[in-house]
């Protein structure tokens, strides 16, 4: 691991303001995902602040009904809480699936969010990456790909985006609230949070140096039946290799978000009026590309929508 | 220069004053300053689980924290003498012969020690059917809830029957 400084921060506008300084410094929460990059010298940051001591560890309600989360709320304790497991079993569901306990444990809410991919050659730095190595190629477009990405992938980078959690709160449509090293906040839609790699796979969200996750916001869900369904090579501690996050009406209509098929989390609102399972597969894979090992998950994705609304409509 | 840093842990409630380059993870402080060598590294990426410990009563990967961040924690080790859990696990491990190389049975019993309290919290698991229920302990619970935690020899049988054997 390569030697950075480390600093413990004891609020927000501290712990962004030290961000600021024009080094290559990262924010430390959980650090499961950071510190398992810096181990391979994949990340190499020059500094750390420890932000697990500035508060942002609570859940409230909001006015309307939902729910307001800091960004320092563990995995754990979010999939537990009495009103997520209520009003928003969907995200219960989707953290439950992701990673272990004992990571559960540590991971946050805005670290989720931040997570990188996956990718064999993003973890090999032996091998070329442009998300690693903005310029040097992609050893995944000819390589192993099996756990890669299918839609929103560019010539540069067909790495996925590994979460669960955002799948459900892509679904729930959840704002993301930030603080910027000048004291103002931001608040993002997390359809937005995400950037599609194109030329630029190094840029993975919208976030400028130094800007916090704060909280997460999640307005009441849209009623009906809430799904998470997961397929995965093992049946426990294993990515997705296609997931759906699905809100199912009493008409059977369907809301739909997506995880282990696209470079970000991926939702196709148009698809919201269909009934049908493969018309809803037609329009959500609608410019899908496998490339090689992957193909199997066009497939399999119209195969998991079928058995959602199938399993759904059955009560 | 690198830095290095005094930081303070309280490891099965003994101080233990030291001097950290801030990149030793927990996993090495406990292992490699206090010679507290029970917690094992298998794979140092989260992914085996041999490294578990308690921090704060909740467990969690010892190899993917920094040592500096745990100024101010209570953690427990394998090697805690007065935590009944921990100590009713290691008997029930012995009794229904819960390992073969014994290399990842510290963070095993860690882990369940853990997994135990999580339970008693009514913390759901991806097993959970009824996330309005209260969770019971069973084979899938268990199952489900100790998948953080590999064992190379394969003796899953044996660890579930002894983490049965030892749940309240």
């Amino acid at each position: 691991m390569k030697s950075f400084t480390f600093s413990r921060a004891t609020n927000a506008n501290a712990a962004t303001h030290a961000a600021s300084n024009g080094h290559d410094t990262k924010f430390i929460a959980g650090g499961t995902n950071l510190l398992d990059l810096m181990k391979l010298q994949v990340e190499g940051p020059d500094a750390l602040i420890d932000i697990n001591h500035i508060g942002l560890d609570s859940i409230e309600d909001t006015p309307d009904g939902g729910l307001e989360i800091g960004a320092l709320v563990r995995n754990a304790d979010l999939a537990a809480d009495a009103r997520v497991r209520k009003i928003y079993p969907v995200l219960s569901r989707a953290l439950l699936a992701g990673a272990s306990p004992q990571l559960r444990n540590k991971a946050t809410t805005g670290g989720n969010l931040l997570q990188r991919t996956r990718c064999y050659y993003f973890y090999d730095t032996t091998k070329p990456c442009n998300k690693r190595a903005p310029g040097s190629g992609c050893a995944a477009l000819a390589g192993f790909n099996r756990i890669h990405a299918v839609l929103g992938t560019s010539e540069s980078c067909i790495a996925s985006h590994p979460s669960d959690m955002a799948i459900a709160m892509r679904l729930l449509d959840a704002t993301v609230e930030t603080l910027k090293p000048d004291g103002s906040t931001a608040a993002i839609a997390i359809a937005d949070l995400h950037k599609l790699p194109g030329e630029t796979p190094e840029q993975e969200t919208i976030l400028e140096r130094g800007e916090l996750i704060t909280k997460v916001i999640l307005p009441p869900p849209t009623p009906g039946k809430q799904v998470y369904r997961k397929v995965r090579d093992r049946a426990s501690y294993a990515f997705a290799l296609v997931s759906v996050a699905a809100i199912i009406d009493k008409n059977g209509a369907a809301k739909m978000a997506f995880g282990g098929i696209g470079a970000k989390p991926w939702r196709v609102e148009s698809a919201d009026d269909l009934h049908d399972a493969d018309e809803i597969a037609d329009a959500v894979l609608a410019g899908a590309i496998g490339h090689g090992s992957n193909d199997f998950k066009i497939p399999l994705t119209r195969r998991t929508i079928r058995a959602v609304l199938r399993d759904a409509r059955k009560g | 220069m690198d830095q290095t840093l005094h930081v303070t842990l309280t490891v099965n409630d003994q101080n233990y004053a030291l001097r950290l380059d801030p990149r030793t993870t927990l996993l090495d402080a406990l292992r490699e300053h206090i010679a507290l060598t029970g917690s094992k590294k298998g794979c140092d990426h989260g992914q085996c689980g041999a490294c578990t410990v308690l921090v704060n009563g909740r467990r969690i990967n010892s190899c993917l924290t920094l040592a500096v961040m745990h100024e101010g924690d209570a953690v427990t080790t394998i090697e805690a003498i007065d935590n009944p859990t921990i100590t009713m696990l290691q008997a029930a491990f012995i009794l229904y012969d819960g390992f073969q190389c014994g290399y990842c049975t510290p963070g095993q019993i860690c882990s369940a020690a853990g997994m135990l309290e999580e339970i008693a919290a009514g913390m759901p698991s991806y097993a959970t059917k009824d996330l309005d229920a209260t969770p019971q302990l069973s084979g899938d619970e268990i199952r489900e809830r100790m998948s953080g935690n590999i064992c190379r020899c394969a003796a899953y049988p044996n660890i579930v029957r002894a983490i049965e054997q030892a749940a309240p």
